[in-house]
């Protein structure tokens, strides 16, 4: 019952919205806007990636929004204004994200940070490292090589849903195939008894904030990508959505528990919701509310199967005395 | 085989150890011995030193002095990594396994065999292994169950199963059975012997005194941090067996001094219940608790004991009847109500419902004081430091200080504790709720004493507490549960272990 409502509610509200923006939209149900879906939500899926790893390890990362900013940021300024090949660019940009999410890691790991802290604070300080870059205006000039990633396709197929199908299956892969994979549960789940294992606690913890900034710089290179500069203020209230749609997706607050798919799964809630919303011409402050509300709800049931759990676990040992 | 085991070469040597922390010494001189394939029993009571030697033997931290020799050779564990590299795995009351991982990626959890691309898991070949290592227990889980899914028991069985796994020789269990059924004990211990029969050793440690006798073949008392002695089971009774553990004689601990206790029925009563009645949890109860009585609530567990505690402590409120405390009704609304009435409930479970953990002694026993002792809510130090000491010397908790986490105490002193909060209040009626679960026997004498202390000035006490010869050894009347009701009252110096099972069960017969 319980593992139902877990991976169930999830699917429910999909269906639900699909249904309730069908029916009063036009617009909602027809392939352009759902490929538009696909597309647009690009950058809250990788995201969302990187934030159930973290969530998934027993932390969290609030900073990636920011970093998506800053490394879109400057993989576009190292292109524009240093001359460097959009490739190399972008890969320097992934780079930082990587090393940004490994300080992150290695707060918590070694400065002993509790991860919402960590995080937070270089939520603020990449965010004011992107004004300070961008000098609080767009970096713009962007050759196609560049904004190919963003708002090209291959085949037809758009750029961006094919590197978010490539980062979601390798992350799959990596989480239930891997050796790593099955420590980052494991640390999730019980720390000591992770350490007790052998298991290299300290790394683990580092490599997944580490991975989670590199995903949230890849997120930066697509956004600025496909609207064609790097604006100082992109993605912020990213992390919002991507806990929203973590959480959404069955991935615990408390570690240990979720999987990659089901984070996909939320963050194409999420981007179900803003898009129907878009559709529907709501503004885009309600629409912040609205989100707002919808991540107090996937938290409460989120606490409550926990209860739920727990109580059930407990009828159980009691009626087998 | 324990007369050859016990001739061969000790597997384990624990020679004088000594461990002190801030202001308490733990360990004086402990020696500790252990033979292939025998069953040890390590015995004390909470604070003797059990867990301190254990946590020298896993790594945990250091001895002060003394040596470790293992399998001849002096060894130096500085982790419970260490500990286990060699063969000696811990199983600890709380279960160290992961819950939201299978049975078998928690067993190979860190030892996961390598598939064939670098990173992979083989998981085909961690299954099988998984499988085996259970059949070699007996054990017919599927390896790719959630632990959660798992009984307690089943649980420790994985973690034997991950100790073997190991390559374990020596296996520690800190007291195993105490969430285990009969039929689960049962299981445990004949899982016991088949490993010792397989040549692995193992270290177990209970309170349950029969158990001792049931499973291990020689047993190691230690007291206060010191040994006491190490001797055969079979050479030594129970009796004997208590009185090394407490350092007196077993007379003494369900001993009743008979000059205090009151003749039943001519004390004023003090608490009078009439038909009382919560939905279906509680039906027409009606019982008197006279002033300076003890009286006992026996029955199974569910038999609606803990509700009526609930009931009469206003945590729920009864649905009809009524309670009078000295003639005036009581208005059982809130336990906030309850407790301005001159009701004190003790709950079973101390550690979620009765303490702040990390918070000191001092802090714990005032809390209920406080909203009397603040002026203008500022927490005046000196009263609150006057009263915490007081209690902590009239219970004799033992603490290195107020100042002291709760949490860093025995279980026994931890319960003391509980019980010097709700006496600030100077509760006329006091209801203990297991009051003696999981504390030792030294720990138990004393809280017994303390309730003859207290019913001596007045206070009625009821107590729950399903062992039976606790509720023979304390109270003066013992009232009897089934499904919600009361099904019999008997004076306790007139009945037997038997005639109470015999109500509480329902049965026709004497079985």
């Amino acid at each position: 019952m319980v593992t139902i409502l877990r991976r169930g509610t999830v699917f429910i509200f999909l269906i639900g919205l699909f249904v309730f923006f069908s029916l009063s939209s036009d617009r909602f149900f027809q392939d352009r806007n759902l490929t538009n879906i696909l597309v647009q939500n690009a950058h809250i899926i990788i995201v969302t990636v990187g934030m159930s790893l973290t969530m998934i390890s027993g932390g969290i990362d609030l900073s990636v929004g920011s970093v998506a900013a800053l490394c879109g940021a400057i993989s576009a300024g190292l292109m524009v204004r240093n001359g460097l090949p959009a490739e190399v660019s972008i890969l320097l940009g992934l780079a930082l994200g990587f090393v940004i999410g490994a300080i992150n890691g290695a707060l918590v790991v070694f400065g002993k940070l509790p991860p919402f802290i960590a995080t937070l604070a270089t939520l603020g300080v990449a965010r004011g490292l992107t004004l300070y870059y961008t000098e609080g205006r767009p970096v713009s000039g962007l050759t196609e090589a560049y904004t190919f990633w963003g708002r090209g396709s291959i085949n037809d197929i758009p750029t961006p849903l094919i590197v978010w199908l490539i980062v979601v299956v390798a992350f799959t892969v990596m989480m239930t195939r891997t050796r790593f994979g099955l420590h980052v549960y494991a640390v999730g789940g019980n720390q000591e008894t992770a350490r007790l294992a052998g298991i290299p606690v300290d790394r683990v913890k580092i490599l997944c904030y580490a991975l989670s900034g590199m995903l949230a710089a890849l997120a930066g290179v697509l956004l600025t990508g496909r609207v064609n500069s790097a604006q100082p203020q992109a993605a912020s209230g990213l992390e919002l959505e991507a806990i929203t749609a973590a959480v959404l997706g069955g991935v615990s607050l408390f570690g240990g528990v979720g999987n990659i798919p089901g984070g996909v799964v939320g963050a194409l809630l999420v981007g179900v919701l803003g898009n129907g919303m878009n559709l529907l011409r709501v503004q885009s402050y309600p629409q912040q509310i609205i989100q707002g509300v919808v991540l107090v709800s996937a938290v409460a049931i989120d606490m409550l199967t926990k209860r739920l759990e727990s109580a059930s676990k407990r009828t159980k040992s009691a009626a087998s005395r | 085989m324990s007369t050859s085991s016990n001739s061969s070469a000790p597997l384990l040597e624990m020679r004088a150890i000594h461990k002190s922390f801030p202001g308490v010494q733990a360990l004086k001189d402990v020696d500790l011995i252990v033979h292939p394939g025998e069953i040890l029993a390590l015995l004390g009571e909470n604070g003797a030193g059990k867990s301190t030697l254990m946590r020298i033997l896993d790594g945990v931290f250091p001895p002060d002095s003394g040596q470790i020799i293992w399998q001849g050779q002096p060894v130096n564990l500085r982790s419970p990594h260490d500990a286990q590299a060699i063969g000696i795995s811990m199983i600890h009351q709380e279960i160290a396994l992961i819950p939201y991982l299978d049975v078998g990626k928690n067993i190979y959890l860190g030892r996961e065999p390598r598939g064939v691309v670098p990173g992979m898991i083989h998981w085909r070949k961690l299954y099988a292994d998984a499988s085996e290592q259970l059949a070699r227990l007996g054990l017919t889980i599927d390896p790719r169950t959630p632990v959660r899914d798992l009984s307690i028991a089943q649980q420790q069985m994985v973690e034997v199963a991950k100790a073997l796994s190991l390559d374990a020789r020596l296996i520690v269990m800190d007291e195993p059975t105490s969430s285990l059924t009969d039929t689960e004990v049962e299981t445990l211990f004949a899982q016991m012997r088949r490993l010792k029969e397989q040549g692995v050793s193992i270290v177990f440690i209970s309170h349950r005194l029969n158990e001792i006798f049931t499973v291990a073949e020689r047993v190691t008392v230690l007291r206060d941090g010191t040994l006491v002695g190490s001797k055969p089971v079979r050479e030594l009774t129970q009796d004997e067996l208590i009185r090394m553990m407490v350092g007196r004689d077993v007379a003494d601990i369900y001993m009743r001094d008979e000059q205090d206790a009151p003749a039943v029925g001519t004390s004023a009563p003090i608490l009078e219940v009439r038909n009382l009645t919560r939905g279906d949890a509680i039906e027409d109860i009606s019982f008197t608790l006279n002033r300076g009585e003890i009286v006992g609530i026996a029955g199974l567990v569910g038999a609606g004991r803990t509700e009526l505690a609930e009931t009469l402590f206003g945590v729920h409120p009864p649905t009809s009847g009524e309670v009078l405390l000295n003639g005036t009704a009581l208005r059982l609304n809130s336990p906030a109500q309850a407790i301005r009435q001159g009701i004190a409930l003790v709950t079973e479970d101390r550690k979620a419902q009765g303490l702040f953990l990390r918070m000191s002694v001092g802090t714990n026993i005032t809390m209920k004081l406080l909203a009397k002792l603040a002026s203008f809510g500022i927490i005046p130090g000196g009263k609150v430091k006057r009263v915490g000491s007081e209690f902590v010397e009239k219970l004799n908790i033992r603490t290195p200080s107020l100042g002291q986490r709760v949490r860093n105490l025995s279980g026994g002193n931890q319960q003391k504790v509980v019980i010097a909060k709700w006496l600030t209040l100077q509760p006329r009626v006091l209801i203990l709720d297991e009051p003696t679960r999981g504390i030792d026997v030294g720990a138990k004498a004393e809280i017994h004493r303390l309730m003859r202390a207290l019913v001596a000035q007045g206070v009625g006490i009821l107590m729950i507490s399903s062992e039976l010869p606790e509720v023979l050894g304390v109270t003066d009347r013992v009232l009897v549960m089934r499904e919600g009701r009361l099904v019999a009252e008997f004076n306790t110096r007139q009945t037997s272990q038997d005639e109470i099972m015999t109500a509480a069960t329902g049965a026709k017969t004497s079985w």
